[in-house]
C-alpha cells in the first residue's frame, strides 16, 4: 500500500466514506452526488423504491462499476476500486440476493474456493479451511457446519455459508442486498442475531431492504435514495415508518386496507392431487390438492423451492404434472397448451417477470397483446391490424398507469414496476376467471406493488377465483382469504384466514408441524 | 491499464440507422492500408471499382445480377436469424433450388409462362425441404441447427457434383455440367445487350414481401417474439416450435430461389461453381443490412457493387481481384466490432503498480471538478 496516498480529507472514523457519487446512464444520472458513510460497528439500512440507485451506488462500493464522479475512502484512506477481487483485498464482502455457492461441494470447499487459500505446499489445506470457518461461526454465532454439502442446506443456512465466506475473505465492511426476501421469518429472526454479533465485533453492514418494519427493527442508522439522490440520512431512532415510506415515494401512499370478501362462489380452480418431478429429478410436488372459488383469494405461502415454481407452471401449462389432475370449471386441463389456459379464461402473472413474463425487446404495445394478438380484432386472417392494437395498448396503458412516453418503445426501457403493470394489463384485461399471480410484488417498490394489490382484490370483488403464491408473509396475510402452506411439496394446511395467526403460518413454512410445537 | 467492457443503454433509433454505414465507412479506411501494400492509389482503386459497378450501362446491369442471388440468401439468413434460428445451410439450400431447375428446365416442355413459375415454386420447395429437416430437428428433438444446416452444405455441395459427373453430366461435353435448359423455362432478360434477367425483380419483390410479412403479418410478430425470447413466448402462448418450423420452410425457400434463379437467368446450366459462397455471403448481409429487407437490399448492392468493380479495377491497377473478398472480409469484422461498441462501453482503468489505493488522486479530482 503506499502511504504517501493517505489525504487529509477522509475521515478514518467511517469504514466506508463516499462522497458526490455520480454515475451515469446513457446521459442519465443514477447516481447524482450521493454521499453515504458508514461507521465501525453499525448498520445502515439503505432504502429506495426500484431504480432508486441503489444497486448501482452498492456495485461501485463492490468494484463492478466506476464512478463518474466523486470521491470513495475506505478506512479513511482514498480508494479507487477496481474490481470484486480487488473490494474483497479491501475488506468489502457482498451477499447477493443470488448466492454463488458451488451445490456440489461442502460448505469448507466453498469458502476455500474464494478466501486466499489456505496451503500445505501445493496442496489445499482443507481441515485449515474447516478450523477457521469453526472459527468465525463461534465467533458471530452462525450456526453451520463446515462439512456439510451446500446441496443440502436450506435456503437461510446457504445465506449463512455466503456471509461466512465473506468473513472468511477478511470482510470487515459487508454489503446484504434484500437478505429476508427468501428467508422464513425464524430464519430472518436468527440473520438479525448474526447481525447484532457482527456489529458487537466492529463491522459494519449495508443493509438493502424494502421492508421497513425489517429496517426499523434491526437498522442504526438510514439512507433513502430517491431519483438518484440521498433523500434522507438519519438516525432509526428518530424516524418511524410512515415518514421512511414517505421519503421513498416522495409522498405519503396509503397501504390497500384489507377488504372483506364475499362469500365465494362456485370452484372455478380444482387441483387434485397434483405431483410433479423438479429440474433434477426429486418428487416437487407430493399430492397437493386444493380449490380455488369464485370471489375468494387462495394464499399459498411457503419459502421457495418447495414445490410452488412447479406448481406455477403446471397451472401455466409450461411443465407437465407426473400424476394427478387440475379442473377449470370441471374441464380436466392437465396437460393443456398455454394458449388453451389462456382462452380458458386463466390469467398468468409470472414469477420471473423479466425472462417468462414479457419480452423486454419487443414494445410495449406488443407485449400488451402478447397472449391475444392472433385473435381478433388485433388480426384479420394472417395480418396484424395496428390500428386495434395502438387503441387496445393506449388504452392500457391509460387504465394500468404504465409511465411510458410512448407505446412504441421497448419493454426493456421500462422500469421493474411499469413492466409489471404491463403483466398485469395483459393478463387482467380479457377479464379472466381465473387469475394465477406468483411472485407478483417481488422487488416492486411500495408504490408498484400498492397498485398490484388494489388490482388484484379488485379482480376478487369483481367475481374472480384467485390463486397468489408467494414467500412474503405479510402479502399473504393482506390479500388471502383462505390460506395455504407449501413445505417440500406437500400442502401442509388450507384454512379460512381468520383461523391461523401469523407465528403459526411461520412455523408451517418451516416444516413445523402441528402438535409438535 | 486495464480495459474493461461496461453493458450500455439502447443507442436512439437515428444512431443504429447510421451505424451500418459508419461500419462500412472504416472498412473503406481499413482496406486502404491494404492498397497501399499492393503498391497501388487507393483513390485510383476505388475510383475504377465505382467506374466498373456503376459508370456504364453493362456495369450497372452486371451489378444488379451479382445483387440478385445476394439479396435472396440474404433475406433467408435475415428471417432466420430474426428467430434465432441459425440456418447457416444457405448455399446448400441454393444448389438444391438450383438442381431442380436444372433437372425441370430440361424436360419442362410447356410455354415460359407456365415453366417458369413452376420451376421457381420447385426450386423454393427444394430448399424448404432441406431447410426443413433442420427445423424439425431442432422444434423436436432441439437438435442445434446450426450445426445441422452447415454440415447439409457439404452433403449437398457433393451430391451435386456427384450427379454432374454421373446422370446429368452433358453427353455432348466433356465437362462436369449439365445441358442446358430449354428456352422455355428460361428468365427473360430485362435489358438487352446485357445479362440483366428477370431474377432481379423476383429478388425485390420476395424483399417486400418478406418485410410485409416481418411488420404486418401474424407469423412476423411471431419470429419476432420467438426470437427475442423464446421462453416468454412460450409462456404467453405462442406456439414457438411451429414458429420455428414455418421460418425454417420460409428462409430455406428463399436461399432455393436463389439457386433456380442462378440456373434459369443466368447459367442456363448447373455448374459446379455455381455459386462463389452466395449462402454464406447472405449471412453476411444479413448482418449488415440489420436483418431487414430493405436492409438487406442494400447490403447486397454494395457487395454486387464491390464484385462488379473489382473486375475493371483489377484490368487497370494490376490489384487482384480477391481485393473484393478481402473488403468483404473487413465488412464483417468491423461490422461485428461495431455491434459490440454500440452495445458496452469501453472503460480504461489506469493504476499505479500494483497498488490497491491506486488512481486516490485521480479519483478525488474527479470529484473536486
Amino acid at each position: 500500500m503506499l502511504q504517501n496516498n493517505k489525504i487529509s480529507w477522509s475521515d478514518p472514523e467511517y469504514l466506508v466514506e463516499m462522497r458526490g457519487i455520480v454515475k451515469r446512464f446513457y446521459g442519465r444520472a443514477v447516481n447524482d452526488r450521493v454521499d453515504l458513510t458508514l461507521r465501525k460497528g453499525e448498520v445502515l439500512a439503505l432504502l429506495g423504491e426500484n431504480g432508486a440507485g441503489k444497486s448501482t451506488l452498492v456495485k461501485i462500493l463492490y468494484g463492478l462499476y466506476t464512478p463518474d464522479a466523486g470521491r470513495l475512502a475506505v478506512r479513511g484512506r482514498p480508494a479507487c476500486i477496481r474490481s470484486p477481487r480487488h473490494a474483497i483485498s479491501l475488506g468489502i464482502g457482498m451477499v447477493h440476493q443470488h448466492f454463488t455457492l458451488v451445490s456440489e461441494l461442502t460448505v469448507a470447499e466453498n469458502i476455500a474456493l474464494c478466501a486466499p487459500p489456505a496451503r500445505r505446499g501445493v496442496l489445499l489445506d482443507l481441515a485449515g479451511v474447516e478450523r477457521r470457518v469453526r472459527d468465525i461461526s463461534d465467533r458471530y454465532g452462525i450456526r453451520v457446519d463446515p462439512t456439510g454439502r451446500v446441496g443440502e442446506l436450506s435456503v437461510g443456512e446457504r445465506q449463512r455459508v455466503e456471509i461466512l465466506k465473506a468473513l472468511a475473505g477478511g470482510a470487515e465492511i459487508l454489503v446484504l442486498d434484500e437478505p429476508t426476501a427468501v428467508l422464513t421469518p425464524g430464519e430472518a429472526a436468527e440473520l438479525f442475531g448474526v447481525i447484532e454479533s457482527l456489529k458487537r465485533g466492529g463491522a459494519g453492514i449495508v443493509l438493502i431492504s424494502h421492508k421497513l418494519e425489517e429496517v426499523m427493527a434491526v437498522s442504526d442508522r438510514v439512507t433513502v435514495l430517491r431519483g438518484g439522490r440521498v433523500v434522507l440520512d438519519t438516525d432509526t431512532r428518530r424516524t418511524d415508518v410512515r415518514a421512511l415510506a414517505a421519503a421513498m415515494m416522495g409522498r405519503e401512499t396509503p397501504a390497500p386496507s384489507r377488504r372483506a370478501a364475499r362469500k365465494p362462489g362456485r370452484p372455478v380452480l380444482d387441483v387434485r392431487g397434483l405431483r410433479a418431478r423438479g429440474a433434477q429429478g426429486h418428487e416437487a410436488l407430493r399430492g397437493v390438492s386444493f380449490t380455488v372459488r369464485e370471489g375468494e383469494i387462495v394464499g399459498l405461502a411457503g419459502v421457495s423451492g418447495n414445490g410452488q415454481r412447479e406448481l406455477a407452471e403446471i397451472l401455466s401449462g409450461l411443465r407437465p404434472a407426473s400424476g394427478g389432475e387440475f379442473l377449470l370449471r370441471g374441464v380436466g386441463m392437465r396437460g393443456a397448451t398455454p394458449r388453451r389456459l389462456a382462452m380458458r379464461g386463466v390469467g398468468r402473472i409470472p414469477e420471473d417477470r423479466m425472462e417468462t413474463g414479457a419480452i423486454l425487446d419487443l414494445s410495449l404495445k406488443q407485449n400488451l397483446i402478447l397472449e391475444r394478438y392472433h385473435l381478433a380484432p388485433f388480426s384479420k386472417r394472417y395480418r396484424q391490424v395496428p390500428g386495434e392494437i395502438d387503441a387496445c395498448a393506449e388504452r392500457l396503458v391509460a387504465e394500468y398507469r404504465i409511465a411510458a412516453h410512448s407505446i412504441e418503445i421497448e419493454l426493456r426501457t421500462l422500469s421493474g414496476g411499469n413492466i409489471q403493470k404491463a403483466i398485469l394489463a395483459r393478463a387482467l384485461d380479457p377479464r379472466p376467471s381465473l387469475i394465477l399471480a406468483a411472485q407478483p410484488v417481488r422487488g416492486l417498490d411500495v408504490g408498484a406493488a400498492a397498485f398490484v394489490h388494489r388490482r388484484l382484490l379488485d379482480e376478487r370483488d369483481r367475481g374472480a377465483a384467485v390463486l397468489l403464491i408467494s414467500e412474503d408473509l405479510d402479502e399473504i396475510l393482506l390479500l388471502a382469504d383462505t390460506i395455504g402452506v407449501i413445505y417440500r411439496g406437500e400442502l401442509l394446511r388450507v384454512c379460512p384466514r381468520g383461523e391461523i395467526d401469523r407465528d403459526r403460518i411461520g412455523m408451517l413454512m418451516a416444516g413445523v408441524r402441528e402438535g409438535t410445537r | 491499464m486495464r480495459l474493461r467492457l461496461e453493458k450500455r443503454q439502447p443507442l436512439p433509433f437515428g444512431a443504429r440507422l447510421a451505424l451500418p454505414f459508419v461500419a462500412v465507412a472504416i472498412s473503406f479506411a481499413l482496406s486502404f492500408v491494404l492498397i497501399l501494400l499492393a503498391q497501388a492509389n487507393p483513390f485510383t482503386v476505388f475510383y475504377y471499382i465505382l467506374q466498373g459497378a456503376l459508370g456504364s450501362r453493362t456495369g450497372l446491369a452486371e451489378t444488379a445480377v451479382k445483387a440478385t442471388p445476394l439479396v435472396l440468401t440474404g433475406l433467408a439468413a435475415a428471417v432466420a436469424f430474426k428467430a434465432r434460428f441459425y440456418n447457416l445451410g444457405g448455399e446448400g439450400q441454393l444448389y438444391l433450388g438450383a438442381l431442380c431447375a436444372a433437372v425441370l428446365g430440361l424436360r419442362l416442355a410447356i410455354p415460359r409462362p407456365l415453366a417458369v413459375p413452376a420451376i421457381m415454386a420447385a426450386g423454393c420447395a427444394a430448399g424448404a425441404a432441406w431447410a426443413l429437416c433442420a427445423g424439425v430437428l431442432k422444434a423436436r428433438c432441439r437438435v442445434d441447427e446450426a450445426v445441422v444446416t452447415l454440415l447439409s452444405n457439404y452433403i449437398v455441395i457433393c451430391v451435386v457434383s456427384a450427379l454432374l459427373d454421373g446422370p446429368l453430366k452433358d453427353p455432348r461435353t466433356m465437362w462436369p455440367n449439365s445441358p442446358p435448359i430449354l428456352d422455355c423455362a428460361r428468365y427473360p432478360i430485362l435489358l438487352a445487350g446485357t445479362r440483366l434477367h428477370a431474377g432481379a425483380l423476383a429478388a425485390l419483390a420476395a424483399a417486400a414481401a418478406v418485410r410485409w410479412m416481418m411488420k404486418r403479418s401474424v407469423l412476423g410478430f411471431e419470429i419476432a417474439a420467438v426470437g427475442a425470447n423464446p421462453a416468454a413466448a412460450a409462456y404467453a402462448g405462442i406456439p414457438v416450435r411451429r414458429t420455428v418450423v414455418l421460418v425454417s420452410l420460409v428462409s430455406g425457400g428463399l436461399a432455393g430461389l436463389a439457386g433456380t434463379g442462378e440456373v434459369l437467368g443466368l447459367h442456363y446450366d448447373l455448374v459446379e461453381k455455381l455459386s462463389p459462397n452466395y449462402g454464406y455471403a447472405g449471412i453476411v448481409i444479413a448482418m449488415l443490412g440489420g436483418l431487414d429487407a430493405f436492409g438487406v437490399v442494400c447490403a447486397a448492392i454494395l457487395f454486387g457493387v464491390l464484385i462488379t468493380g473489382a473486375e475493371l479495377m483489377s484490368r487497370y491497377t494490376g490489384v487482384p481481384v480477391f481485393l473484393a473478398d478481402v473488403i468483404q472480409g473487413i465488412v464483417l469484422l468491423v461490422m461485428c466490432a461495431v455491434f459490440v461498441l454500440t452495445n458496452y462501453r469501453v472503460r480504461v482503468t489506469r493504476c499505479g503498480e500494483k497498488s490497491p489505493v491506486c488512481n486516490a488522486r485521480g479519483a478525488a479530482e474527479g470529484g473536486a471538478r
